[in-house]
């Protein structure tokens, strides 16, 4: 369910200009998140300790996007007094700036790890989490693409998608946990790739966020409460 | 009893209008209720003011135009032979964009209505109704030391709280405005939007703006025209963050033309 074009520009023609300049920024922030996902993994990866600050001192860049966001947003609907699709995209760009800043944050605690994880351990489970950090970080791609091209068929795929960032998040707590009570000596580094592992659900959670109001800015209705996957975490968790 | 106080106060049915062999209105059907304020939008030229003096037969005064279909207050057709126009006008009063007292004192805007409808038996009566009225359009404070005063002295907001209390003096039970905050300024608008707030309920109220931030703010009820069609109404509250309409979307978020 594509919106359909929008036929024509504001009157104002400064108001498309300033419409356009929050996507693009939305795109800069979105962009940078991204890379800091995909970064923070390469460094726990190979361990590399400067990656790992690259990523950190970035997060600055995000921080300081995400208030030139809120400014622009504010500063617009006190303004132009957007109404209907217009005040809809505003209110989804403020929250969805505020959503990226937090995958950036997400981002920079996994760098954090790295310099405190022995990278000689062997954790079998901890091997799960590069395809898991692609799937989150594929969600944010398409939450991204979604709001830049307005697709709320897309949004929801996004949505329904994140079951499988929570799957992954599930099965490596269960083999960590698993491979802690037979490794003791690897409670620590194991501790630090669960809190890894949680990040990367959040992401994919915010991943979600970033989608649903996508799809609200789009339709003008909010996306149906979905089901949560199956989470250990959950009071009505049933172990497989 | 009950039935009269679900029914809508008033209602239209497949209602035109022309203008000589111009269609000015074309085929609206709306109901108008005591508890709601029902905003009228849309650009100039689209038939809103057309449609809201349709209501009260203030188009009976140009001779070219001509009104078909149905509208009713109360169940009653206002069209009908059998309807006195004057009366009519009494119960569905109407103020206009331009604040239009006439020269006479602060009193006698107020008492002139009453006095030739025989609404008061005496001096008395006639001095609570000038008091009541004043109350309900916010204005009693700032004249009640001055009623003999003239109602042109007053400043812009007060002359339209003025015509607001002359129109309720008559004791009406629909009240049309016709764009009436356009002459005056924040403070004086942010006055009538607050009158318009406390009169809801007490009088069915039907409000023609060009601010649609107006609209947003004193209506419940939204009614978007464009050439002479009535293209959507509904709540005002979805209209102005949903609309249902490409043409209504276009219109308030400016992108109209």
């Amino acid at each position: 369910m594509k919106m359909p074009e929008k036929n024509t520009e504001h009157t104002v023609k400064a108001f498309d200009t300033d419409i356009s300049e929050m996507r693009g920024l939305i795109a800069e922030i979105g962009g940078r998140a991204e890379k800091s996902i995909a970064l923070a993994m390469k460094a726990l990866a190979e361990h590399d300790l400067d990656l790992a600050r690259q990523v950190v001192r970035d997060d600055k860049q995000i921080d300081a996007l995400e208030q030139k966001i809120d400014r622009m947003v504010i500063q617009t609907i006190a303004l132009r007094a957007p109404m209907a699709d217009d005040l809809r995209e505003l209110v989804a760009t403020l929250k969805i700036s505020g959503v990226v800043e937090r995958i950036g944050d997400y981002a920079k605690n996994i760098s954090k790890r790295v310099a405190v994880i022995d990278p000689n351990l062997h954790i079998g489970p901890a091997s799960l989490l590069p395809a898991m950090a692609q799937a989150a970080a594929q969600l944010v791609d398409d939450a991204l693409t979604a709001y830049a091209t307005r697709d709320a068929d897309l949004a929801e795929q996004v949505v329904e998608r994140d079951r499988i960032v929570d799957d992954f998040y599930n099965t490596i707590f269960r083999s960590l946990v698993t491979h802690m009570v037979d490794n003791p000596k690897h409670i620590g580094a194991g501790a630090h790739f669960l809190f890894i592992a949680k990040n990367l659900e959040r992401i994919g959670d915010h991943a979600t966020n970033v989608a649903e109001m996508v799809y609200f800015a789009a339709t003008g209705e909010t996306i149906a409460e979905r089901e949560q996957g199956n989470n250990p975490t959950d009071p009505l968790y049933t172990p497989h | 009893m009950n039935e009269t106080a679900t029914a809508p106060k008033m209602t239209t049915r497949n209602v035109d209008v022309f203008y000589g062999d111009k269609k000015a209105i074309d085929d609206i059907s709306i109901d108008i209720d005591m508890e709601n304020v029902t905003a009228f939008i849309g650009p100039s030229g689209c038939g809103k003011s057309t449609f809201l003096r349709t209501m009260n037969r203030m188009n009976d005064t140009i001779p070219s135009a001509r009104v078909t279909g149905e509208i009713t207050l109360d169940g009653e057709n206002i069209y009908a032979p059998s309807m006195d126009v004057v009366q009519l006008r009494a119960r569905v009063g109407m103020v206009f964009q331009k604040p239009n007292p006439f020269p006479k004192s602060i009193y006698d805007n107020i008492a002139y209505g009453p006095r030739i409808h025989g609404l008061a038996t005496g001096k008395t009566e006639l001095d609570q109704i000038v008091e009541k009225s004043l109350q309900r359009a916010g204005l009693w404070n700032e004249v009640k030391d001055r009623l003999q005063e003239s109602g042109t002295a007053l400043s812009g907001g007060q002359q339209q709280r003025l015509c607001i209390a002359r129109a309720i003096a008559v004791d009406p039970e629909v009240i049309l405005m016709d764009e009436p905050c356009s002459a005056l300024d924040p403070i004086a608008t942010a006055k009538i939007e607050e009158l318009i707030h406390e009169l809801r309920g007490k009088y069915a109220i039907v409000i023609v703006t060009h601010n649609m931030q107006q609209a947003a703010r004193v209506s419940q009820k939204t009614a978007f025209f464009h050439l002479g069609n009535m293209v959507e109404y509904g709540d005002t509250s979805e209209m102005f963050t949903n609309p249902k309409e490409d043409r209504t979307r276009d219109y308030i978020t400016g992108r109209y033309g």
